[in-house]
């Protein structure tokens, strides 16, 4: 059989499906939940880039470049946040992390 | 075309079950190693529909600097995970309802636009994309990112700086007591300050 768009998008879709089940189930874990959201991009970028190819267009993959890129800076500001809480809090469980404002 | 689609569902097959581990590693070091495996088979899933480029920007930005981050901090916060943990089994029933209600919405859209969307009349996968049949993979994204997205490539850039010293700002932390070099009071010293010539009498001490 041949493997056409579908497949590739069926995949993006159980990707991104287990990235929000992980923001779910892990609610107090702050790292785990950082890492739920680097697999919904990284699905989002598997439908960019087999759209492109399929659409015989790059420019989809340009705009994957773009989603790679600031996926990387919210990676490393939510670490640099969740060192602060840390530092701050002792533990990292994001259900009193209401002390943060103001 | 047989053996694209084995390396297909291995690599398919291989990136999901990862991406389960992700999310229910006991241990947060095993979750970022289960991370590092789906990027590494997403990365060959790009390769897979002619995305070089891409692909090897994935490995080196996720799986090296990303995922290494994430490594770090996982290691250097001294966190009690079993705590963080309960709670798991309570929120699992509602997360694979919405999970679930979530894949079967996505999968109705994704198979609509696959059999009647604009994509439905593509002849299948090409390598080089570009007008050009002898373009690779990287120049064609060169030729297009370097020229008329060129302001996004600045953009993107000028993210990357604010993300950075965003990061530094938040992590720096000036202790107190820590005796440091000051390199000012260093230069600003001189023999005047540094010393003092005391003339001794003899049986009698000096006064420091």
């Amino acid at each position: 059989m041949t493997i056409g768009l579908m497949h590739y998008l069926g995949v993006a879709a159980i990707l991104f499906t287990i990235g929000v089940l992980g923001i779910f189930v892990n609610r107090k874990n702050v790292i785990v939940i950082l890492m739920s959201v680097e697999l919904i991009l990284l699905a989002v970028n598997i439908n960019l880039v087999s759209f492109s190819v399929f659409l015989h267009d790059v420019v989809g993959q340009i705009y994957a470049l773009f989603v790679l890129t600031v996926a990387a800076a919210e990676a490393a500001v939510g670490l640099a946040i969740l060192v602060t809480f840390f530092r701050t809090r002792g533990d990292i469980a994001v259900d009193d992390a209401s002390v943060m404002r103001g | 075309m047989v053996l694209q689609a084995i390396a297909f569902w291995l690599l398919a097959a291989t990136t999901v079950v990862a991406a389960l581990s992700v999310i229910s590693a006991r241990n947060p070091v095993h979750s970022v190693l289960f991370l590092i495996t789906a990027f590494f088979s997403a990365a060959g899933l790009f390769v897979l529909l002619g995305a070089e480029f891409l692909a090897m920007i994935l490995v080196v930005v996720y799986v090296g600097a990303v995922a290494v981050l994430f490594l770090f901090v996982v290691m250097m916060l001294d966190v009690d995970f079993v705590a963080l943990r309960q709670g798991f089994a309570r929120y699992l029933p509602i997360g694979a309802v919405i999970a679930g209600v979530l894949t079967v919405e996505m999968v109705i859209v994704a198979a609509s636009v696959a059999t009647g969307g604009a994509a439905a009349k593509s002849t299948g996968p090409v390598l080089h994309v570009s007008t050009a049949g002898t373009v690779t993979n990287a120049e064609a994204i060169g030729r297009v990112l370097y020229t008329d997205y060129v302001y996004f490539f600045q953009a993107a850039g000028m993210v990357l700086l604010v993300a950075m010293i965003g990061a530094i700002v938040l992590t720096l932390k000036h202790r107190e007591g820590v005796k440091r070099q000051d390199v000012g009071a260093q230069v600003a010293r001189t023999p005047k300050k540094g010393m003092r010539l005391v003339t001794i009498k003899s049986g009698e001490g000096i006064e420091l």
